[in-house]
Protein backbone atom coordinates (compact mmCIF):
# COMPACT_ATOMS: atom_id res chain seq x y z
CA UNK A 1 0.00 0.00 0.00
CA UNK A 2 1.40 3.65 -0.93
CA UNK A 3 0.24 6.13 2.03
CA UNK A 4 1.53 9.82 0.82
CA UNK A 5 0.84 12.89 3.01
CA UNK A 6 1.38 16.87 2.31
CA UNK A 7 3.60 15.88 -0.97
CA UNK A 8 4.93 18.94 -2.24
CA UNK A 9 6.54 19.80 -5.76
CA UNK A 10 8.97 22.80 -7.01
CA UNK A 11 9.95 22.67 -10.39
CA UNK A 12 11.92 25.58 -11.02
CA UNK A 13 10.77 28.91 -9.51
CA UNK A 14 6.71 27.00 -9.61
CA UNK A 15 5.24 25.20 -6.83
CA UNK A 16 3.02 23.18 -9.13
CA UNK A 17 1.13 21.19 -5.80
CA UNK A 18 1.38 21.25 -2.04
CA UNK A 19 -0.01 19.45 0.90
CA UNK A 20 -1.28 16.36 -1.68
CA UNK A 21 -2.12 13.54 0.47
CA UNK A 22 -2.74 10.22 -1.04
CA UNK A 23 -3.44 6.68 -0.61
CA UNK A 24 -3.28 3.47 -2.75
CA UNK A 25 -4.57 0.29 -1.85
CA UNK A 26 -3.23 -2.85 -3.53
CA UNK A 27 -5.85 -3.96 -6.47
CA UNK A 28 -6.93 -0.68 -6.89
CA UNK A 29 -6.86 1.37 -10.20
CA UNK A 30 -6.57 5.14 -9.87
CA UNK A 31 -7.10 7.17 -13.30
CA UNK A 32 -4.99 10.70 -12.23
CA UNK A 33 -6.33 13.60 -13.51
CA UNK A 34 -5.58 17.17 -14.22
CA UNK A 35 -4.83 19.67 -16.79
CA UNK A 36 -1.39 19.61 -18.71
CA UNK A 37 1.24 21.35 -16.50
CA UNK A 38 -0.49 19.93 -13.58
CA UNK A 39 2.11 18.11 -12.19
CA UNK A 40 0.71 14.43 -13.26
CA UNK A 41 4.69 13.32 -14.21
CA UNK A 42 6.39 15.08 -11.66
CA UNK A 43 4.25 13.13 -9.17
CA UNK A 44 4.33 10.07 -10.28
CA UNK A 45 8.29 10.16 -10.88
CA UNK A 46 7.86 11.09 -7.11
CA UNK A 47 6.19 8.30 -6.16
CA UNK A 48 8.41 6.10 -8.41
CA UNK A 49 11.24 7.35 -6.36
CA UNK A 50 12.68 9.03 -9.57
CA UNK A 51 12.79 12.31 -7.84
CA UNK A 52 12.36 13.68 -4.44
CA UNK A 53 9.42 15.64 -3.17
CA UNK A 54 9.86 19.29 -2.13
CA UNK A 55 7.84 18.55 1.33
CA UNK A 56 6.19 15.20 2.60
CA UNK A 57 6.29 11.97 3.67
CA UNK A 58 6.24 8.87 1.33
CA UNK A 59 5.61 5.18 2.58
CA UNK A 60 5.23 2.13 0.73
CA UNK A 61 4.03 -0.63 3.21
CA UNK A 62 4.38 -3.91 3.35
CA UNK A 63 7.34 -4.15 0.21
CA UNK A 64 5.18 -7.79 -1.12
CA UNK A 65 4.70 -6.17 -4.45
CA UNK A 66 8.68 -6.19 -4.81
CA UNK A 67 10.08 -3.32 -7.35
CA UNK A 68 7.57 -1.12 -8.93
CA UNK A 69 7.03 -0.96 -12.56
CA UNK A 70 7.04 2.65 -14.21
CA UNK A 71 6.81 3.31 -17.73
CA UNK A 72 7.21 7.03 -18.77
CA UNK A 73 6.82 8.96 -22.06
CA UNK A 74 9.95 7.59 -23.39
CA UNK A 75 9.80 3.64 -23.93
CA UNK A 76 13.20 2.59 -22.67
CA UNK A 77 13.76 0.77 -25.83
CA UNK A 78 17.27 0.84 -27.46
CA UNK A 79 17.17 1.21 -30.93
CA UNK A 80 19.67 -0.98 -32.24
CA UNK A 81 18.51 -4.10 -30.34
CA UNK A 82 15.98 -5.93 -31.82
CA UNK A 83 12.30 -5.68 -29.93
CA UNK A 84 12.87 -9.15 -28.15
CA UNK A 85 16.34 -8.85 -27.58
CA UNK A 86 15.19 -4.70 -25.84
CA UNK A 87 12.48 -6.10 -23.78
CA UNK A 88 14.42 -9.18 -22.64
CA UNK A 89 16.87 -6.95 -21.24
CA UNK A 90 14.24 -4.43 -19.28
CA UNK A 91 13.03 -8.53 -18.01
CA UNK A 92 16.31 -8.73 -16.52
CA UNK A 93 16.82 -5.47 -14.92
CA UNK A 94 13.52 -6.12 -12.84
CA UNK A 95 15.20 -9.35 -11.77
CA UNK A 96 13.12 -12.23 -14.27
CA UNK A 97 14.39 -15.45 -15.25
CA UNK A 98 14.47 -16.89 -18.28
CA UNK A 99 14.06 -13.37 -19.81
CA UNK A 100 13.85 -14.32 -23.56
CA UNK A 101 11.32 -16.56 -23.25
CA UNK A 102 9.20 -14.16 -21.10
CA UNK A 103 9.85 -11.32 -24.20
CA UNK A 104 8.73 -13.53 -26.70
CA UNK A 105 5.93 -14.53 -24.67
CA UNK A 106 4.89 -10.74 -23.90
CA UNK A 107 5.05 -9.84 -27.33
CA UNK A 108 3.21 -12.12 -28.96
CA UNK A 109 0.49 -11.06 -26.37
CA UNK A 110 0.82 -7.49 -27.76
CA UNK A 111 0.14 -8.84 -30.91
CA UNK A 112 3.78 -8.05 -32.09
CA UNK A 113 5.19 -11.49 -32.30
CA UNK A 114 5.99 -10.64 -36.09
CA UNK A 115 8.34 -7.64 -35.61
CA UNK A 116 10.30 -9.51 -32.62
CA UNK A 117 13.51 -9.46 -34.70
CA UNK A 118 13.23 -5.99 -35.82
CA UNK A 119 15.31 -3.44 -34.45
CA UNK A 120 13.55 -1.06 -32.80
CA UNK A 121 14.90 2.37 -34.98
CA UNK A 122 12.59 0.42 -37.83
CA UNK A 123 9.06 0.46 -35.63
CA UNK A 124 6.32 2.97 -35.94
CA UNK A 125 5.28 4.86 -32.74
CA UNK A 126 2.63 2.64 -31.72
CA UNK A 127 4.65 -0.59 -32.21
CA UNK A 128 7.09 0.91 -29.75
CA UNK A 129 4.66 1.92 -27.43
CA UNK A 130 3.36 -1.72 -27.55
CA UNK A 131 7.01 -2.92 -26.92
CA UNK A 132 7.54 -0.80 -24.03
CA UNK A 133 3.88 -2.04 -22.64
CA UNK A 134 4.57 -5.25 -23.61
CA UNK A 135 6.75 -5.41 -19.76
CA UNK A 136 3.03 -5.73 -18.29
CA UNK A 137 2.72 -8.50 -19.85
CA UNK A 138 5.88 -10.63 -18.88
CA UNK A 139 4.40 -13.31 -16.34
CA UNK A 140 5.46 -11.51 -13.64
CA UNK A 141 5.19 -13.84 -10.20
CA UNK A 142 4.58 -10.33 -7.62
CA UNK A 143 1.96 -8.17 -7.80
CA UNK A 144 3.97 -4.82 -8.35
CA UNK A 145 2.95 -1.67 -8.40
CA UNK A 146 2.39 -0.42 -11.96
CA UNK A 147 2.85 3.27 -12.29
CA UNK A 148 1.87 4.17 -15.85
CA UNK A 149 2.38 7.74 -17.51
CA UNK A 150 -0.04 7.92 -20.66
CA UNK A 151 0.00 4.37 -21.65
CA UNK A 152 -3.01 4.57 -24.14
CA UNK A 153 -0.93 6.90 -26.17
CA UNK A 154 -0.40 6.60 -30.09
CA UNK A 155 -2.15 2.68 -29.29
CA UNK A 156 -5.07 1.31 -32.12
CA UNK A 157 -8.18 0.63 -30.96
CA UNK A 158 -7.59 -3.25 -30.20
CA UNK A 159 -4.15 -2.59 -28.17
CA UNK A 160 -6.16 -0.25 -26.34
CA UNK A 161 -8.81 -2.88 -25.29
CA UNK A 162 -5.39 -5.47 -24.30
CA UNK A 163 -4.29 -2.94 -22.25
CA UNK A 164 -7.05 -2.30 -20.09
CA UNK A 165 -7.68 -5.96 -20.05
CA UNK A 166 -3.80 -6.28 -18.55
CA UNK A 167 -4.41 -3.71 -15.87
CA UNK A 168 -7.79 -5.44 -14.57
CA UNK A 169 -6.37 -8.27 -14.40
CA UNK A 170 -3.61 -6.96 -12.49
CA UNK A 171 -5.33 -5.29 -10.27
CA UNK A 172 -7.59 -8.56 -9.79
CA UNK A 173 -4.69 -10.07 -8.46
CA UNK A 174 -3.46 -8.09 -6.09
CA UNK A 175 -1.69 -5.31 -8.12
CA UNK A 176 -1.87 -1.86 -7.68
CA UNK A 177 -1.95 0.71 -10.63
CA UNK A 178 -1.92 4.08 -10.83
CA UNK A 179 -1.98 6.21 -14.45
CA UNK A 180 -2.97 9.02 -16.81
CA UNK A 181 -4.35 9.50 -19.44
CA UNK A 182 -6.49 12.43 -21.67
CA UNK A 183 -8.40 9.71 -23.15
CA UNK A 184 -11.43 8.36 -21.30
CA UNK A 185 -10.64 5.20 -20.43
CA UNK A 186 -12.90 2.65 -19.93
CA UNK A 187 -11.60 0.36 -16.85
CA UNK A 188 -13.73 -1.57 -14.67
CA UNK A 189 -13.44 -0.14 -10.83
CA UNK A 190 -11.04 2.42 -11.55
CA UNK A 191 -11.51 5.54 -9.39
CA UNK A 192 -10.23 9.01 -10.31
CA UNK A 193 -7.90 11.45 -8.26
CA UNK A 194 -7.86 14.46 -9.44
CA UNK A 195 -4.91 16.90 -8.97
CA UNK A 196 -6.57 20.57 -9.20
CA UNK A 197 -7.43 20.83 -5.59
CA UNK A 198 -3.86 20.69 -4.34
CA UNK A 199 -2.73 23.06 -7.51
CA UNK A 200 -0.89 26.15 -6.46
CA UNK A 201 -1.23 29.17 -8.85
CA UNK B 1 23.50 -7.08 -7.65
CA UNK B 2 26.06 -9.19 -10.03
CA UNK B 3 23.53 -10.10 -12.52
CA UNK B 4 22.65 -6.49 -13.18
CA UNK B 5 26.04 -5.87 -14.02
CA UNK B 6 26.50 -8.67 -16.66
CA UNK B 7 23.26 -7.70 -17.80
CA UNK B 8 24.33 -4.13 -18.58
CA UNK B 9 27.98 -4.92 -19.85
CA UNK B 10 26.41 -7.66 -22.55
CA UNK B 11 23.99 -5.17 -23.68
CA UNK B 12 26.37 -2.39 -23.90
CA UNK B 13 28.88 -5.05 -25.80
CA UNK B 14 25.83 -5.52 -28.21
CA UNK B 15 25.09 -2.43 -28.86
CA UNK B 16 29.25 -1.36 -29.63
CA UNK B 17 29.16 -4.28 -32.04
CA UNK B 18 25.42 -3.33 -33.97
CA UNK B 19 27.56 0.23 -34.13
CA UNK B 20 31.00 -1.01 -34.86
CA UNK B 21 32.05 2.43 -36.66
CA UNK B 22 31.09 4.04 -33.62
CA UNK B 23 32.51 1.63 -31.75
CA UNK B 24 35.87 1.84 -33.33
CA UNK B 25 35.85 6.15 -33.72
CA UNK B 26 38.51 6.13 -30.62
CA UNK B 27 41.18 3.22 -32.37
CA UNK B 28 41.01 5.01 -35.42
CA UNK B 29 41.78 8.64 -33.85
CA UNK B 30 44.56 6.85 -31.70
CA UNK B 31 46.45 5.70 -34.53
CA UNK B 32 45.97 8.39 -36.91
CA UNK B 33 46.75 10.98 -34.23
CA UNK B 34 50.15 9.34 -33.20
CA UNK B 35 50.82 8.85 -36.62
CA UNK B 36 51.06 12.49 -37.55
CA UNK B 37 53.99 12.91 -35.29
CA UNK B 38 56.78 11.67 -36.98
CA UNK B 39 55.16 13.06 -40.20
CA UNK B 40 55.43 16.53 -38.60
CA UNK B 41 58.10 16.30 -36.11
CA UNK B 42 60.87 14.31 -39.31
CA UNK B 43 62.00 10.96 -39.39
CA UNK B 44 64.77 11.89 -36.53
CA UNK B 45 65.25 8.26 -34.92
CA UNK B 46 66.46 9.38 -31.83
CA UNK B 47 63.77 12.15 -31.20
CA UNK B 48 61.25 10.01 -32.10
CA UNK B 49 62.15 7.56 -29.55
CA UNK B 50 62.62 10.20 -27.10
CA UNK B 51 58.95 11.32 -27.77
CA UNK B 52 57.39 8.15 -28.35
CA UNK B 53 55.93 7.10 -24.94
CA UNK B 54 54.53 10.52 -24.45
CA UNK B 55 52.57 10.84 -27.93
CA UNK B 56 51.17 7.43 -27.19
CA UNK B 57 49.67 7.88 -24.08
CA UNK B 58 48.22 11.23 -24.56
CA UNK B 59 46.42 10.47 -27.82
CA UNK B 60 45.09 7.52 -25.90
CA UNK B 61 44.19 9.58 -23.39
CA UNK B 62 42.45 11.82 -25.77
CA UNK B 63 40.91 8.53 -27.36
CA UNK B 64 39.47 7.41 -24.61
CA UNK B 65 37.92 10.29 -23.72
CA UNK B 66 36.10 11.15 -27.15
CA UNK B 67 34.16 8.17 -26.32
CA UNK B 68 33.72 7.97 -22.83
CA UNK B 69 31.43 11.56 -22.72
CA UNK B 70 28.45 9.55 -24.39
CA UNK B 71 28.54 7.02 -21.80
CA UNK B 72 24.99 7.62 -19.96
CA UNK B 73 23.95 10.22 -23.02
CA UNK B 74 21.98 8.09 -25.35
CA UNK B 75 20.65 6.09 -22.06
CA UNK B 76 19.07 9.28 -20.50
CA UNK B 77 17.75 10.51 -23.88
CA UNK B 78 15.61 6.76 -24.27
CA UNK B 79 14.99 6.44 -20.70
CA UNK B 80 16.71 3.19 -19.84
CA UNK B 81 18.82 5.30 -17.85
CA UNK B 82 15.87 5.56 -15.66
CA UNK B 83 14.66 1.78 -15.50
CA UNK B 84 18.35 0.98 -14.45
CA UNK B 85 18.35 3.46 -11.22
CA UNK B 86 14.41 2.03 -11.12
CA UNK B 87 15.77 -1.41 -11.21
CA UNK B 88 19.60 -1.04 -9.23
CA UNK B 89 19.57 -1.13 -5.49
CA UNK B 90 23.15 -0.07 -5.76
CA UNK B 91 23.78 1.80 -8.92
CA UNK B 92 27.29 1.28 -8.75
CA UNK B 93 27.13 -1.96 -9.87
CA UNK B 94 25.11 -0.45 -12.85
CA UNK B 95 27.96 1.95 -13.08
CA UNK B 96 30.65 -0.63 -12.84
CA UNK B 97 29.16 -2.20 -16.14
CA UNK B 98 28.68 0.49 -18.27
CA UNK B 99 32.97 0.88 -17.80
CA UNK B 100 34.01 -2.84 -17.91
CA UNK B 101 31.46 -2.44 -21.46
CA UNK B 102 33.28 0.53 -22.39
CA UNK B 103 36.61 -0.33 -21.50
CA UNK B 104 36.63 -4.07 -23.44
CA UNK B 105 35.07 -1.99 -26.76
CA UNK B 106 37.44 1.30 -26.74
CA UNK B 107 40.52 0.80 -23.79
CA UNK B 108 41.00 -2.90 -24.90
CA UNK B 109 41.39 -2.11 -28.85
CA UNK B 110 44.06 0.70 -27.82
CA UNK B 111 46.07 -1.60 -25.26
CA UNK B 112 46.51 -4.01 -28.15
CA UNK B 113 47.06 -1.37 -31.04
CA UNK B 114 49.48 0.45 -29.27
CA UNK B 115 52.87 -2.01 -30.00
CA UNK B 116 52.07 -0.99 -33.77
CA UNK B 117 52.81 2.99 -32.37
CA UNK B 118 55.63 1.72 -31.02
CA UNK B 119 56.97 0.40 -33.84
CA UNK B 120 55.68 3.66 -36.09
CA UNK B 121 58.03 5.51 -33.21
CA UNK B 122 61.18 2.76 -33.34
CA UNK B 123 60.80 1.56 -29.94
CA UNK B 124 62.93 -1.32 -28.40
CA UNK B 125 60.71 -4.45 -27.83
CA UNK B 126 60.92 -4.16 -23.95
CA UNK B 127 60.21 -0.49 -24.37
CA UNK B 128 57.17 -1.67 -26.10
CA UNK B 129 55.72 -4.22 -24.00
CA UNK B 130 56.17 -1.34 -21.17
CA UNK B 131 54.25 0.73 -23.38
CA UNK B 132 51.23 -2.11 -23.48
CA UNK B 133 51.23 -3.13 -19.71
CA UNK B 134 50.95 0.62 -18.85
CA UNK B 135 47.76 1.18 -20.97
CA UNK B 136 46.70 -1.42 -19.74
CA UNK B 137 46.66 -0.74 -16.39
CA UNK B 138 46.10 3.30 -17.38
CA UNK B 139 43.04 2.71 -19.56
CA UNK B 140 40.54 1.42 -17.01
CA UNK B 141 41.31 4.28 -14.97
CA UNK B 142 40.60 6.62 -17.53
CA UNK B 143 37.13 4.41 -18.22
CA UNK B 144 36.40 4.83 -14.93
CA UNK B 145 37.31 8.88 -14.49
CA UNK B 146 35.30 9.44 -17.72
CA UNK B 147 32.40 7.59 -16.20
CA UNK B 148 32.09 10.15 -13.36
CA UNK B 149 32.63 13.57 -15.72
CA UNK B 150 30.08 11.51 -17.76
CA UNK B 151 27.54 11.69 -14.65
CA UNK B 152 28.28 14.88 -14.07
CA UNK B 153 27.28 16.90 -17.59
CA UNK B 154 24.56 14.25 -18.04
CA UNK B 155 21.90 16.46 -19.99
CA UNK B 156 23.94 19.27 -20.00
CA UNK B 157 24.12 20.94 -24.03
CA UNK B 158 28.19 21.31 -24.13
CA UNK B 159 28.60 18.44 -21.90
CA UNK B 160 31.10 16.53 -23.83
CA UNK B 161 33.74 19.36 -23.98
CA UNK B 162 33.19 19.74 -20.23
CA UNK B 163 34.17 16.20 -19.60
CA UNK B 164 37.51 16.79 -21.36
CA UNK B 165 37.99 19.73 -18.62
CA UNK B 166 36.63 17.81 -16.06
CA UNK B 167 38.61 14.96 -16.20
CA UNK B 168 42.11 15.55 -18.11
CA UNK B 169 43.34 17.20 -14.99
CA UNK B 170 42.73 14.27 -13.06
CA UNK B 171 44.24 11.58 -15.63
CA UNK B 172 47.50 13.46 -15.13
CA UNK B 173 48.83 10.79 -12.06
CA UNK B 174 48.05 7.92 -14.28
CA UNK B 175 49.73 10.21 -17.54
CA UNK B 176 53.41 10.29 -15.57
CA UNK B 177 53.28 7.03 -14.15
CA UNK B 178 52.82 5.62 -17.38
CA UNK B 179 55.06 7.21 -19.65
CA UNK B 180 57.48 7.14 -16.78
CA UNK B 181 57.68 3.23 -17.06
CA UNK B 182 58.68 3.77 -20.50
CA UNK B 183 61.07 5.98 -19.84
CA UNK B 184 62.78 3.84 -17.21
CA UNK B 185 63.40 1.18 -19.47
CA UNK B 186 64.54 3.60 -22.09
CA UNK B 187 66.96 4.47 -19.00
CA UNK B 188 67.90 0.76 -18.58
CA UNK B 189 65.77 0.76 -14.81
CA UNK B 190 63.23 -1.42 -13.79
CA UNK B 191 59.65 0.08 -14.54
CA UNK B 192 58.40 -1.78 -11.64
CA UNK B 193 58.08 1.33 -9.30
CA UNK B 194 55.42 3.26 -11.90
CA UNK B 195 53.62 0.12 -12.82
CA UNK B 196 53.27 -0.16 -9.20
CA UNK B 197 51.49 3.01 -8.66
CA UNK B 198 49.57 2.49 -11.69
CA UNK B 199 48.12 -0.30 -9.88
CA UNK B 200 47.57 1.32 -7.26
CA UNK B 201 46.09 4.49 -9.01
CA UNK B 202 43.70 1.67 -10.60
CA UNK B 203 42.72 0.33 -7.44
CA UNK B 204 41.89 3.63 -6.07
CA UNK B 205 39.81 5.04 -8.56
CA UNK B 206 38.20 1.76 -8.73
CA UNK B 207 37.06 1.90 -5.42
CA UNK B 208 36.04 6.07 -5.62
CA UNK B 209 34.95 6.47 -9.05
CA UNK B 210 31.81 4.34 -9.06
CA UNK B 211 30.34 5.83 -6.09
CA UNK B 212 31.15 9.45 -7.63
CA UNK B 213 29.59 8.60 -10.39
CA UNK B 214 26.51 7.29 -8.93
CA UNK B 215 25.81 10.12 -6.97
CA UNK B 216 26.49 11.55 -10.25
CA UNK B 217 23.43 10.08 -11.96
CA UNK B 218 21.06 10.28 -9.06
CA UNK B 219 21.46 14.29 -8.60
CA UNK B 220 21.28 14.61 -13.10
CA UNK B 221 18.04 12.27 -12.82
CA UNK B 222 15.85 14.10 -10.14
Amino acid sequence: MLNARGLACRRGRRTLFRGLDMQLRPGSVTWLRGTNGSGKTSLMRILAGLSAATEGVLQWCDGAGGQLIYIGHSNALKDDLTLVEALAFLARLQGLDDADARAHRALGLLGLASRREQPVRTLSQGQRRRGALARLALDDELPRPWILDEPYDALDRDSMATLSRLIEAHAARGGMVLLTSHQSVDLAGAAEFDLEPWRCA
Amino acid sequence: MRGLLWAVTQRDLLLARRRRVEALLPLGFFVVAAGLFPIAIGPEPNTLKLIGPGVAWVCALLAAMLSVTQMFASDHHDGSLEQMLLAAERLEWLVLGKVLAHWLSSGVPLVLASPLIGVLFDMQAQAIATLALSLLLGTPVLSLLGAVGAALTLGLRSGASLVFLLVLPLTVPTLIFGTGAVGAVDAGLSPQAHLSLQGALLLLTLLGAPLAAAAALRISLD
